[in-house]
Parts: structure tokens; sequence; C-alpha cells
């Protein structure tokens, strides 16, 4: 925002400033950066390469397993307690995950092994298994997964229906659809995969939540209810919490996910009869 | 088996099992193409197969569909309207030789223009792969495709730029505030054009009214449009609405397109109904298209072929239907299809050319997210390589982020680096307006005004009066 301490509005010489400037009060969008000749000012220049050295390090940085697993062994009831089971996919590498979605979406053979064996001794199916996936931003999983998950463990305990939670597990190298592959092998009837999303420049750290209904390899995208842009600075964890639970209960009830799932918990509404509109012709 | 194509080299024989394959493989390396599993296996596999290709004639192309003729509309589109008189005067050549000639002084901007009808997109994606950078610039430069509207785009010596004001909930404040910064920093003269958060048809005409209203007011000579999906636009135009450029994304098969919800036939449609608003006033090119290579892949439409051979035939749809705009979003898809900078500077090149060969009016979001690896400075290169090349508009954004897509492409400043730095010119029509609006204080140096030009003060200062005291 363009305020008193904005090196590029007071202390920065030969810059031609911007007067509208003021306008970053209406919009996120870079405007009234003002000009060096024709160019970049040079700390608008540092901040844009400040947001994508971020957006660039939640690309890159590895998940710290262990780390996350602590956090995750005590979420609360109904979550089991205990630490999570931790897998890999078949993408071995970042380099490789980047180049082939296709290896992300399926476990190594080590993966295989680890959750067979702690599968259910009874055979009974889980209501819901929640698997905990890198994506594109290891350290939006590293910092927003643990509170989300005990926001909707607080969540599903205030329901009338209890829900018996598989084991949490843990990924590296994952795509949404390895939540597919968990799910069948927990044989659960619902799986909730918690991914870091394609980091934007101004935020590195967002959260999104796919449910599907009958996870199974091969499910498509069309099966499946996103929630988006989970991170304190945009959709808050407890609403996030809030929503998923609404989706959650509703796929149980009408055993079904996707398309033929409207989120109906708050109308979707882009309406901006918002001040003071369109000030160009107004 | 012996296959019709094959080469020896030294002890080893190649043998390429069809001309899909030959295609796929003497491409140069990029990520979509092994996702497709359709990429050389080395290096040396890779020239070989570039050999192969350039002692092929050119007529291949006409006698062996890569996609088949009774599944696709788009390769009956390509063969039916294929015109053997243009093709004569290459109608004898290799690929091989196809390069020479059009590096040569015979293929000047006139023998290029009378060429096109005579050239199917498969023909210039065949050359295209055994064609360096450069060539591809020198090429492309000579092929000069002129469109009009309200202003003219595309001359030689020019560079437009899309005004891209989008914003994440289509807040018309923040609209208008990044469509102001961008007009005082002299660009929108190919389109002011918004991708719309929500694809409903009521928001879009709140968008596109919106849009009509500043261009009156002002008097811009350009275009605006909302890049929503074809249907929607129909949709729109029947009730009332001001459309001036119909948009849609386009891909190279018939099944891609379907994916995308339209067929040959929508596109006709909605063209027609565009030009009976007669809205345009030097022009009437009315349609708007984006495109990108890895979209059929991503669709699983791209019938064994490489993604640059389905990128091309995107071009056979978009010329049937004479656009003012068409524009390859090169770094959009993300890195399994063009992995870094040098994968999207390649590709970028190559559609330029390959569109302009064809007589699309070709221009270029030149872009990456932040998974690929690739930054501003791979950018810069990109950008200034299209503006020698003679690109017919780029994108311009405030500060190269797209808040609402959540991408990076080409910043107002952008474009008037490229057009300093290459001595190049807006559009005709959009220059003289920056000049008597008093946006710019010296257009021929490309020198924007310190002050609010008269006609934006008063806005400026009411909605300036409103944040200081809202």
């Amino acid at each position: 925002m363009a305020d008193e301490t904005d090196p590029a509005e007071t202390t920065e010489t030969a810059v031609v400033r911007n007067p509208w400037r003021r306008l970053r009060s209406f919009t996120d969008a870079r405007i009234g950066l003002g000009r060096a000749g024709i160019s970049l000012p040079t700390s608008r220049l540092l901040e844009f390469q400040l947001a994508h050295a971020q957006a660039r390090d939640a690309v890159h940085w590895p998940l710290d397993v262990p780390a996350l697993c602590e956090q995750l062994a005590d979420c609360g009831k109904p979550v089991p307690a205990g630490e999570p089971i931790a897998l890999h996919t078949r993408a071995e590498h970042r380099t490789m995950y980047l180049q082939r979605p296709d290896l992300g979406r399926r476990l190594d053979e080590a993966s295989i092994e680890r959750l067979s064996q702690t599968g259910d001794d009874h055979g009974a199916a889980f209501d819901l298994a929640l698997v905990v996936v890198d994506g594109l931003s290891a350290r939006a999983v590293q910092e927003h997964a643990a509170p989300f998950i005990s926001a909707l463990a607080e969540a599903l305990g205030e329901d009338d229906a209890t829900w018996r939670i598989a084991p949490l597990t843990v990924v590296e190298q994952g795509r949404v659809a390895i939540g597919d592959e968990i799910g069948e092998r927990l044989n659960a009837r619902a799986v909730v995969v918690l991914v870091g999303e394609r980091p934007g420049l101004s935020s590195p750290d967002s959260l999104g939540l796919y449910l599907t209904w009958g996870p199974r390899v091969g499910v498509t995208d069309a099966d499946r209810n996103c929630i988006s842009n989970v991170r304190p600075a945009g959709l808050a964890l407890t609403e996030a919490a809030r929503r998923l639970r609404y989706l959650l209960r509703e796929a149980r009830e009408r055993e079904l996910s996707g398309v033929a799932l409207k989120d109906r918990s708050e109308d979707d509404v882009i309406e901006h009869a918002g001040e003071p509109g369109n000030f160009l012709t107004d | 088996m012996t296959s019709r194509y094959r080469h020896t080299l030294g002890t080893t024989t190649y043998h390429f099992d069809s001309l899909a394959e030959v295609m796929a493989k003497a491409s140069p390396a990029r990520s979509g193409d092994r996702l497709a599993g359709v990429i050389a296996e080395s290096a040396e596999e890779r020239v070989v197969a570039q050999m192969v290709l350039a002692e092929l004639p050119l007529k291949v192309f006409l006698e062996e569909a890569l996609v088949p003729y009774e599944d696709d509309e788009i390769t009956r589109l390509i063969l039916d309207e294929h015109d053997p008189a243009a093709f004569e005067p290459v109608s004898h050549l290799t690929v091989g030789d196809f390069r020479n000639w059009l590096l040569g002084d015979e293929a000047t901007p006139d023998a290029l223009a009378r060429l096109r009808p005579g050239l199917t997109p498969e023909m210039v994606a065949a050359v295209s792969k055994i064609m360096r950078n450069q060539d591809l610039i020198l090429v492309a430069k000579k092929c000069h495709v002129v469109t009009a509207f309200r202003n003219t785009i595309g001359q030689p010596g020019h560079l437009s730029t899309r005004l891209q004001p989008n914003h994440p909930t289509d807040d018309a404040t923040g609209i208008a505030a990044s469509i102001l910064d961008g007009l005082l920093y002299g660009n929108g003269d190919a389109v002011i054009g918004i991708n719309p958060a929500t694809d409903n048809v009521t928001q879009s005409v709140k968008l596109m009214r919106m849009l009509d209203e500043v261009i009156r007011k002002y008097e811009i000579p350009t275009q605006s449009c909302v890049l929503t999906h074809v249907t929607n636009t129909l949709e729109a135009i029947e009730s009332g609405a001001p459309v001036d450029l119909v948009f849609q994304s386009i891909g190279g098969t018939e099944a891609t397109n379907r994916s995308f919800g339209f067929g040959l036939s929508d596109l006709a449609e909605a063209r027609d109904a565009a030009l009976g608003l007669k809205r345009g006033t030097v022009g009437d090119n009315v349609m708007y298209f984006e495109t990108g290579q890895g979209s059929s892949l991503s669709a699983d439409a791209h019938h064994g072929l490489d993604q640059q051979t389905c990128e091309a035939r995107a071009y056979a749809v978009a010329r049937k239907f004479e656009p003012l705009l068409v524009n390859t979003v090169v770094g959009f898809i993300g890195p399994e299809y063009l992995f870094d900078g040098k994968e999207i500077i390649r590709a970028g090149l190559e559609d330029h050319c390959c569109g302009k060969l064809l007589g699309v009016p070709m221009g270029c979001d030149v872009c990456y997210t932040n998974h690929a690896e690739a930054d501003q400075n791979d950018m810069d290169n990109l950008l200034t390589l299209l503006g020698v090349a003679g690109c017919n508009f780029v994108m311009g954004i405030p500060g190269s982020d797209d808040i609402m897509l959540n991408y990076q492409t080409t910043s107002f400043h952008d474009a008037l680096y490229a057009r300093r730095a290459l001595g190049l010119r807006p559009a005709p029509e959009f220059e003289r307006w920056l000049d008597h609006m008093g946006v710019f204080e010296d257009v021929t140096a490309m020198r924007p005004s310190r002050e609010v030009p008269a006609a934006f003060a008063p806005s400026l200062d009411r909605i300036s009066t409103e944040a200081r005291d809202g």
C-alpha cells in the first residue's frame, strides 16, 4: 500500500511518481508503481523479486516430514492419535515431480508395503481418510495442516454422526489424486486431501482441500469438491473447516461428491454493488 | 519390416513407424512431449528424425493426414481449404529445401502472403522443427499480418498490447484502477480484455458494458473483450450487450475443442452475430483466440502428436475466422508441458513464426507460473526476441502480477521498454490518441506525461476524495 514508509513514494530519487498510486486502497493490483525513465523504480523491482523468491522457495522447499508428523500426532478426537504414516509417491524428486504429474499420483513400492502393514485388522471401512500432501507448497502444509486438522476435528466432534477416521498419512511429492490410491488401500468411504497449492506471487502458503467420495484409482476431478485458498490471509482455517464439515455431511448422506454436490454452506456470490464502482465513467 | 521413414547413421539404422513419429521426435526437447511419451529417446535420435524430416517432400502432408480426415473436422478444414495454386511455388520442395526457400531472398513479404493459402499447419510445424531460433525470428519478421477493428494492428514497426485489468472478484473499482494505470502507460491498443472471475453471462455482460462506457467516454480507438466462453458471448449479443470481439480458447484437434465445449459451427455463428453489430470503424476482424502448446495433451486429445504440431493446427481454426488477435499463452500451462525459460522461449518463437506463416495475427502472452523454472529475465529475453520478430501484440498488466489468474506476464512498463529499445510504436490511431489526450508528452520518445491528463483528472480527484474520506 502507498504509505509514508514506502521508499518509492518518499525517499527514492530519480523516480516519476504516479498520483493514482492512492487507488491501491481499492485493489491488490500493482498499479501506480511510478517509473525510472519508463522502467520500474528500484524499490518496486526488488519488491517483486522478493515476492517471486518466496513463491519459488515455497515450490522447492522440501517438507520436513518428522516435524510435521510430530505436529500431527495429537490433533484431537475423532482424529486418531499417534504418528501419521509417512509415504512417498513414484516421483523421486522435485524435478521429476514437476515434469511428470502422473508419477505424483501413485505410491512407490515401499509406501504400498507400509500402508498394507497398518491397515485395519477387522477390514471394516473407515468413514474418512485425511491425507496431507506437500503438492506445490510444502510451506502451506507445514504451517497450516496441523492447525487445520485440529479445527476440523473440533467441527466433526460436534457432529451428530460419529466419524471413524483412518490413521493420518503424510505424502511427499504428491498430487491431489494420490488420495484416491491411499483412500482405496485404507478402505475409506471418503478421502480429504490437504495439498499445498501452486503459489501465487502474493500467496506462497495457500492450502487446498479436495473431498472425494468412494476414492479409488482412476477417479476424475469431476468427482471432487474443492475448497481453495485456505490460509490466514485468505479463507480462514476455522471457516474452511466449517465448510468442509458441511460437504462431508452432505457427501456421507448422499454417498457422492463432485459436481452433483454443491456447496450451499454459503451462497456463491460475486456481487459488487461495491462503492465507488467504475469511477472512470460514473 | 521396412518403414518409409528410416535413416542410417554409421552402422545404426533408425526406423520411424509413422509421419507423426518423425514429427514428434524431430521436435526440440520439451517436457510435454516427454509426458506424452512421444519424445526422441536420445539427442542423436532427435537430429536423425530432423534429417529424415528434412528429406520429406512438403506434399507428403497433403497425402498423409496426421489426424484422420474422417474423425476430425480440423483435418477436414485443413485439407478441404488447401489451395494448390497458392502452394505451387514451393510444391516441389522438401521440408529442408523449404527452410532454405523461406530464408532466401525470393521469399519477400508479398510472396509469403501469397503463399499462405497453400500452406498447411503440418508443413509449417515441420519446417519450424528444423529451424533455429534466429530462423524463426527472421522468417516471422517477413510475414506481415495486419488486422483492424477500431484501429490497425500488426503493421511492421508496431507493437500493441492487450490491457488485462483482471481482478479476483471482478470488482469494478479495482478493474477501473488497472485500466487507468494501463492507459496512462500507453497500453491497451490491441484490446482491453478482461478474464472474468466467474463464467456466467450476467457477470460478463456487466463487464462488457463497463468497458464499452470507458472506451466511448474517452473516445479511445481500441476494442474491448470479455474472455468468456463463445456460447456465453453469443447469448450476450442476443441480449443486446455491446460486444466488440468474440473470444474463445481453441486447440488443434476436434476432440480438444469438444473438451472446451465448442465446435467450428459455434465459432461461425458467433462471428456472424458479432459482425452483425457493425461496431468496427476501420475494419471487421471480430474474433480473439487464445492457444497454447500442451492443451491437446492436457485434454487427452492429441492423437499421439507432439504438442507443437497440435498447436500449429489450432492456427488453421483461427485463420478460418479472420481474427483481430491470436494470442499464444505460452508459459501459462506449467512445467509439465514447458519446463523452463529455454523451453518457453523456444515455444513462443515457434508459435509466433508458424502462426504468421499461416497468416494469423499472432501475439504472445509472454508469461510463466511460479512452479516453472523461469523468471523475469527469461520473459525479458522472449519479449525482446518477439519484438525483433515483429510480434503483433503482447499483454500489459500492472507490475507483471495477474492477481486473478496467479501468474506473471509482461507489464505496462515492459511494453514501453520494448517500444523504446526496438523503436516500435503503438497502433497508429491509438498513438494519435495518446498524443492529443496528453497521455504522453512525447509519443516518438515513448515518454508519458508527468501530470494526469486533463480528461482523466476529474475522475481521479473524485475517487481520491472518496479514498481519503471513505
